[in-house]
C-alpha cells in the first residue's frame, strides 16, 4: 500500500515538475516529493525485511498489453534492493534540494528525476518479463535524458550516444533472454519461468544474454565503456544514483535470472563471472588511477566494485554448482554486502564531488586542491567515503571484501580443477584491486582536498559555501559507512536471510563465535569484529587526540628557514594527479595502455620549461570496440546501395525472399 | 461420386486454365498477345468464380465474377490497348530473361507451389487443395512476370496476374467475405488509372517506357 502510493506519487511529481516547470520553488519541491515518495519505498523496503523470508503474493494489475496483465511482487530479494536505491534515492533528492539551486539546466533534469526512481523501484518489483523490460527502459531513458541535460557539449552528446547504443544492446540481450526463458508458449510471468526445464542450448544462452544485458548496464569491463563517459555527464545527484544504485538493480536483474528464475547454472558460468568480475575489478581501478576527472574517476572506481561483487555472485554460483551451499551464502552475502555498501559510499563520493563541482566549478583533479580548510564537512564526509571504498577496517569496505576473500580462500576446496587454480588468481586480482583502490584514493583525496589550491577557483571555494541538505546527506552517509561496518553481524544475518532461498540454506556468518564476531568459517580461521575494532578505534583516537593536542602542542615551537618548503608559495610544485600515478603508470600503463612519454625540452638558451608529455590509449576502444564500429559502418557502406535500386530489383528481392521462405516451408514439410 | 466427382473436375479444369493462362502471358513476345492473353485469364477466372458460385451455392461468388468479366476481362484490357495506340508504344515485350528461362523458372515455381500446399492442406478438401496450389502458382508467376519484363506496359499486367491469382484462392476458400473481393477490385482499377497517367506523364518525359530508361533520370540518387 505504502510502497503503490509511494510509485503513484513519483510519477505525479514528473507531471507537476513538467507543468510547473518555470518556477525555482517547484525544483525544490519536486526533489523533497521524491524523499518523502523515497522514504517510503525504504520504509516499505525495510519493512519487509523484517518481516522475514518469504515473498508477498503476486499483485496483478490491468496494465500493459491487452492479453497480459502486470505482475508485481515483493520478495526479500527484491525488498534488499529496493533498500538499497531507496537509501541512495532518499539521499540524493535531499542533496537536490540544494544542489539544483546551481544547476544551470535544471528544467531539463527535474521531470525526469522522479521517474528515473520509479523506473528503478519498478524493476525491483517486476514479477513478469514485460513488466520488467518496461521499467528498465524507463530507468535507462529517464537517466539518458538527464546524461543529456546539458547537450550543448559536444562531449555530453557523445556520452549520450554510446550510452544509448549500449542501453539498447543491453536490453535487446535481457529481452532475448527472458524470450528463450519464456519458451514457444510465451509464459512471461516470473512463476513460469522458475518451473520451464530449459534444454541445453538455450539455457546456456540464457545464461550469456543475461550476462551481456545485464553487465552491460553494470558496467563490467569490456561493456563498461559508456558508464565513464554517462555517469560524470549527469548533474552530479544523478550520477550518484547512477553509479551507485542504477548498476545495482543491473546485477538485481542478474541475480534474478541467474539464481531464482534459471535455477541451475553450471559451474562454468560461476569460473566465467569470476574472471569477468576479476578483470572489471583490476582494468577499472588501473582506469581510475590515470583519470584527472574527479567523477570520471568515481565512474570508473564503480567499474571495480561491481567486479569485485560479481566475483562473489560468481563463486556463489561455483560453490552452488559444487554442493555446497554454505560456501555458496557466505560468496553471495559477501557479494551482497557489498552491493549494500558500495551504493552508500560512491553516492557519498559523487556527493562530495558534486559539492566540490558547485563551490569551485573544477572538475579536473589538477586545477583542485586544499580543499579540506574551506570545504571542512565535505572534506571529512569524503575521507570516511575514500576510506570505506579502499576497504579500510572499520569502514563496512572493508568488511564486504574480507567476506569475499574468505571465500575465495575456500575455493581451492572445489572438486573442479580449473577452479582450484582459477580461484587463487581471482584472489590476487582481487587483492591487487584493493590496493590498487587504495592508491586510487589516496591519490583523489589528497589532490582534492590536501595540499595547496592549485587554480584560483579552488582557492575561493570558501565563497560558495555548501547548501545545508547537501551537508547534512554527506554527514548521515559517513555515518552509515560507519555504522555498517560496525555492526557487520547485524548486516549479514539480514543479507543471509535473503540468500536462503537461492542456495536453500539458512546460513549465519556468525555461528561460532556468536555477536558482535562474523567468523564465516570456522571460529579458529578468520574472524573479524567490526564493532569491536569500532570501538577500540575510538578509545585509541580519542586518547590520541588528547596526547597530540595535549602535550605535542604544549612546547615552544619556532619555524623559519626552509619552512617544510612553503617558504615560496607556488602550487606547481606540489605533487599532481599525474605525478603521483607515475610509478604505477610506468608498471601497468605501458603494458595494458600502451602509455608513451615524451620529452621536450627547450634548446639551449631558450626561455620555455621543459615538457613532459604521456600518451595513452584506451585498449577496449582500441582492440574491441573501434573495430567493431569500423566492421558496421562498412556493412552499413555496402547496404547503401540497396537504396539505389531498381524497381525491378527491389521487386526481385523480396520475389527470392518469398520463393526462398517457401522453399524452407516446403523442405520442412517432407517426412 | 456422381455429381460430386463433376463439379470436382470442372473446377479444376477451369482452375488450371488460369494457371496455363498465366504461363502463356510469360511466354508472349508482343503486347498485343500479352493483353489479349491477360483477357483470357481473366475470363477464366469469372469462369472460375461463377462455376464456384454454382457449386457452393454462394450468389455473391456471381458478384465476383461479374466483377472480373467487366473490369478484367474488358475495361482493363481495352484501356490498355487504348493506352498502346495512343501512346504508340514499341510494340514488343522487352524481356530481361530469355522467354525459355522465364517459362522454366514458371513451372518451377509450380512445382513449389504444389510441393508447398499439398501437404500443409492434408486435411482440407480436395477442391480447396487443388484450387490453392494453382492459385498460388499464379500469384508466383504473376511476380515472375513483373521481376523479367523491362515494358511498364507488362509490368501492370503482370499485377493484374498477381491479383488474378489472388481471386482465385479466395473464390476457392469457402466463407470470403464480398467485401474484400469488391475492394480488391477497385484498388485494382484505382491502380491502374494510376499506371495509365503514369504512362503519359513517363513517355512525355522520357520519350519511352522502358523501366531501364526511366532509372538514370531519378532525383535521390546523388
Amino acid at each position: 500500500m505504502l510502497i503503490a502510493a509511494s510509485l503513484s506519487a513519483l510519477v505525479l511529481l514528473s507531471l507537476l515538475a513538467v507543468v510547473a516547470g518555470g518556477r525555482e520553488i517547484t525544483h525544490r519541491l519536486v526533489h523533497a516529493g521524491c524523499a518523502a515518495a523515497s522514504l517510503g519505498l525504504l520504509i516499505g523496503g525495510l519493512t519487509h525485511l523484517g518481516t522475514g523470508p518469504g515473498g508477498s503474493p503476486s499483485i496483478v494489475l490491468p496494465l500493459g498489453l491487452p492479453w497480459m496483465a502486470a505482475h508485481f511482487r515483493l520478495d526479500n530479494l527484491s525488498a534488499l534492493f529496493m533498500v538499497v536505491v531507496d537509501l541512495a534515492a532518499v539521499a540524493a533528492s535531499v542533496y537536490g534540494i540544494g544542489y539544483c539551486r546551481h544547476l544551470p539546466e535544471v528544467r531539463r533534469v527535474t521531470p525526469f528525476f522522479p521517474l528515473f526512481l520509479f523506473g528503478m523501484n519498478a524493476v525491483l518489483l517486476a514479477d513478469d518479463a514485460f513488466m520488467f523490460l518496461v521499467a528498465w527502459e524507463f530507468m535507462s531513458l529517464a537517466s539518458w535524458l538527464m546524461v543529456l541535460a546539458d547537450h550543448k557539449s559536444a562531449e555530453n552528446r557523445h556520452a549520450g550516444m554510446v550510452y544509448l547504443v549500449m542501453a539498447a544492446f543491453g536490453t535487446f540481450c535481457l529481452l532475448t533472454s527472458f524470450g528463450l526463458m519464456a519458451g514457444a508458449g510465451g509464459a512471461y510471468t516470473f512463476t513460469a519461468m522458475r518451473q520451464a526445464e530449459l534444454a541445453a542450448v538455450p539455457a546456456f544462452l540464457v545464461v550469456l544474454t543475461a550476462v551481456l544485458g545485464a553487465g552491460s548496464k553494470a558496467g563490467l569491463v569490456p561493456l563498461h565503456v559508456w558508464l565513464p563517459l554517462a555517469h560524470p555527464a549527469a548533474p552530479s545527484h544523478v550520477s550518484a544514483l547512477m553509479s551507485g544504485v542504477m548498476t545495482k538493480v543491473a546485477l538485481y536483474g542478474l541475480i534474478r535470472i541467474l539464481f531464482d528464475l534459471h535455477g541451475e547454472v553450471p559451474w562454468e558460468w560461476g569460473a566465467a563471472l569470476m574472471v569477468i568480475g576479476g578483470v572489471s575489478a583490476v582494468l577499472g581501478v588501473l582506469y581510475a588511477l590515470f583519470q584527472d576527472d574527479l567523477k570520471r574517476l568515481l565512474a570508473y572506481s564503480t567499474v571495480e566494485n561491481v567486479g569485485v561483487a560479481v566475483i562473489g555472485l560468481g563463486l556463489g554460483i561455483a560453490f552452488k554448482d559444487a554442493g555446497e551451499p554454505a560456501l555458496a551464502a557466505l560468496a553471495l552475502v559477501g557479494g551482497l554486502y557489498h552491493i549494500v555498501n558500495h551504493s552508500i559510499f560512491k553516492t557519498l563520493l559523487f556527493f562530495a564531488a558534486g559539492a566540490v563541482i558547485s563551490a569551485t566549478g573544477e572538475r579536473r583533479l589538477s586545477g583542485l586542491g586544499g580543499l579540506l580548510n574551506r570545504m571542512p564537512w565535505t572534506g571529512t564526509a569524503a575521507l570516511v567515503g575514500a576510506g570505506a571504498i579502499s576497504a579500510l577496517p572499520p569502514l563496512n569496505g572493508f568488511v564486504s571484501e574480507w567476506l569475499i576473500l574468505q571465500a575465495l580462500f575456500k575455493g581451492p576446496g572445489l572438486p573442479h580443477w580449473a577452479m582450484k587454480f582459477g580461484v587463487p588468481v581471482v584472489g590476487a586480482m582481487l587483492a591487487l584491486a584493493g590496493a590498487l583502490a587504495a592508491t586510487c584514493f589516496v591519490r583523489a583525496y589528497g589532490i582534492v582536498f590536501l595540499g595547496r589550491p592549485r587554480s584560483l577557483a579552488a582557492a575561493r571555494a570558501d565563497l560558495h559555501p555548501t547548501p545545508a541538505s547537501m551537508r547534512w546527506t554527506m554527514a548521515v552517509l559517513a555515518l552509515l559507512c560507519i555504522l555498517l561496518g560496525a555492526i557487520p553481524v547485524t548486516v549479514t544475518d539480514a543479507l543471509s536471510a535473503v540468500v536462503q532461498p537461492m542456495t536453500g540454506l539458512h546460513f549465519a556468518v556468525s555461528a561460532d563465535l556468536g555477536w558482535p564476531w562474523l567468523s564465516p568459517v570456522s571460529s579458529t580461521r578468520g574472524s573479524y569484529s567490526g564493532t569491536m575494532l569500532v570501538m577500540v578505534g575510538a578509545v585509541l583516537f580519542a586518547v590520541a587526540v588528547v596526547l597530540a593536542h595535549g602535550l605535542g602542542t604544549r612546547g615552544v615551537r619556532r619555524a623559519d628557514a626552509w619552512d617544510c618548503g612553503h617558504r615560496e608559495d607556488i602550487p606547481e610544485t606540489q605533487y599532481t594527479g599525474q605525478s603521483f600515478s607515475q610509478p604505477l603508470r610506468r608498471v601497468f600503463g605501458t603494458s595494458i595502455f600502451l602509455a608513451r612519454e615524451t620529452v621536450e625540452m627547450p634548446e639551449p638558451g631558450e626561455r620555455s620549461p621543459a615538457r613532459l608529455s604521456v600518451r595513452m590509449i584506451d585498449p577496449v576502444w582500441v582492440w574491441l570496440y573501434d573495430p567493431i564500429s569500423r566492421a558496421i559502418n562498412f556493412i552499413a557502406d555496402r547496404v547503401n546501395r540497396m537504396q539505389f535500386l531498381t524497381v525491378r530489383g527491389y521487386l526481385l528481392m523480396m520475389f527470392s525472399t518469398l520463393v526462398f521462405m517457401l522453399l524452407v516451408v516446403a523442405w520442412r514439410q517432407q517426412p | 461420386m456422381g455429381a460430386g466427382q463433376i463439379s470436382y473436375d470442372v473446377a479444376h479444369l477451369i482452375g488450371a486454365t488460369v494457371l496455363m493462362a498465366g504461363l502463356q502471358l510469360l511466354y508472349q513476345r508482343r503486347l498485343f498477345a500479352v493483353i489479349n492473353t491477360f483477357a483470357f485469364q481473366a475470363l477464366a477466372l469469372a469462369a472460375a468464380a461463377g462455376w464456384q458460385a454454382h457449386v457452393q451455392n454462394a450468389p455473391h461468388l456471381y458478384v465476383t465474377a461479374g466483377i472480373a468479366l467487366v473490369f478484367k476481362a474488358m475495361i482493363v484490357p481495352f484501356a490498355l490497348h487504348w493506352l498502346i495506340e495512343k501512346l504508340g508504344i514499341h510494340r514488343s515485350v522487352e524481356t530481361a530473361m530469355s522467354i525459355g528461362w522465364t517459362m522454366m523458372a514458371g513451372v518451377a515455381l509450380v512445382a513449389l507451389s504444389i510441393l508447398l500446399v499439398l501437404p500443409v492442406t492434408a486435411n482440407a478438401a480436395a477442391l480447396t487443395r487443388e484450387s490453392l496450389a494453382l492459385a498460388m502458382s499464379v500469384v508466383l508467376i504473376g511476380l515472375l512476370m513483373m521481376i523479367t519484363r523491362r515494358n511498364a506496359v507488362t509490368q501492370v499486367v503482370g499485377f493484374m496476374a498477381l491479383e488474378n491469382g489472388l481471386i482465385l484462392a479466395a473464390v476457392s476458400a469457402k466463407g470470403m467475405p464480398l467485401v474484400v473481393e469488391i475492394s480488391v477490385a477497385f484498388s485494382v482499377l484505382v491502380a491502374m488509372t494510376l499506371f495509365g497517367i503514369f504512362f503519359f506523364r513517363i513517355r512525355e518525359r522520357f520519350d519511352t517506357l522502358d523501366i531501364n530508361d526511366v532509372e538514370t533520370y531519378r532525383g535521390d540518387r546523388q
